[in-house]
């Protein structure tokens, strides 16, 4: 794990299939209210593997970049991995979701690989199952049932 | 027959295949056609990566392929073969080595002078060159991105 300063903070670059990364860059911009251009959305439509190479490469220039894929078996991940494994200065990782974009938000001054630790952490910890607070003949929730995730 | 699908795709080991075609097919076994993936251990170890434990992917020149095809076909492990262009494809078939097979398009992208058949397929004059030499190779040529995709009509993809 590196302590090198960050000075500037790293860029977010979302690769996925159809127009998830689209999805992703506005959803998390909404909730989060950072300034657009923060993340950066390609989609891997119509695009064969060293066209998704170069765009992702021409978002890149210019800094440090976490690169955010959707499928850890997928041509985007693929096509990430490979811009990694030229030497440009890139993070990967797979599995994105709205609750790892906001982590990455708000924690975009820490150095690359701690970064990738934090999101990574916090991405599984929005992966849950839910119980359903079960009603009872008061209108109150039944306080055995109360999801034990939901923090009080 | 071991090698249930061979595939033409950009792409070659990606999630529609391992997914979408792996599903429907169970292969144990990828075999990749290229001559600069065969001759790159890091590019291998990435395509490698993607498929996990699921399955073998074994990766060879086309002069290699076209040697090991007869063993391939004859033996017992559900293989899906890919290549990422019709070139590759069309000189590993060639001398009717692949004849009877079917060949499988599956991801051809935009690029000059192609023309776009749909958005997954775009072939250009050299392209469709390459599919009258498979057809006549004994080879039969059949477009679709998934299996339960309605294929694409040959008179569309020769058209144009």
């Amino acid at each position: 794990m590196t302590n090198a300063v960050v000075t500037d903070p790293v860029r977010g670059i979302i690769v996925a299939h159809g127009t998830m990364a689209a999805g992703l860059v506005e959803a998390a911009t909404r909730v989060s209210g950072v300034e657009e251009g923060v993340l950066v959305a390609i989609s891997n439509d119509g695009l064969g593997p060293e066209e998704l190479r170069d765009a992702i490469l021409s978002d890149a220039s210019g800094g440090s970049a976490l690169v955010f894929t959707d499928l850890a078996a997928g041509s985007c991940t693929l096509a990430a991995r490979i811009c990694c494994s030229q030497g440009a200065p890139l993070a990967v990782v797979s599995g994105v979701n709205l609750a790892m974009l906001l982590d990455f938000l708000f924690h975009r001054e820490l150095p690359l690989d701690d970064l990738v630790e934090h999101v990574v952490s916090r991405g599984k910890e929005g992966v849950r199952a839910l119980a359903t607070p079960k009603r009872t003949d008061t209108g109150r929730a039944d306080s055995a049932h109360v999801d034990p995730a939901v923090p009080r | 027959m071991s090698i249930q699908l061979f595939r033409v795709d950009e792409r070659l080991i990606h999630g529609q295949v391992v997914i979408g075609w792996g599903r429907r097919l169970h292969p144990r076994r990828f075999v990749v056609v290229d001559d600069d993936l065969a001759a790159s251990e890091w590019e291998q170890e990435l395509y490698q990566l993607a498929v996990d434990d699921q399955a073998e992917v074994v990766f060879l020149g086309i002069d290699g392929a076209r040697a090991a095809l007869p063993d391939l076909l004859g033996d017992a492990v559900p293989t899906i073969l890919l290549t990422r262009n019709l070139a590759a494809m069309g000189r590993l078939a060639a001398d009717e080595l692949m004849a009877g097979e079917e060949v499988n398009l599956g991801g051809l992208h935009p690029g000059e002078g192609r023309r776009a058949v749909r958005g997954w397929l775009n072939l250009g004059s050299e392209d469709l060159g390459w599919i009258h030499r498979l057809t006549e190779a004994g080879v039969t040529v059949e477009a679709r991105d998934l299996p339960d995709s309605a294929p694409v009509k040959m008179s569309e993809i020769l058209s144009g």
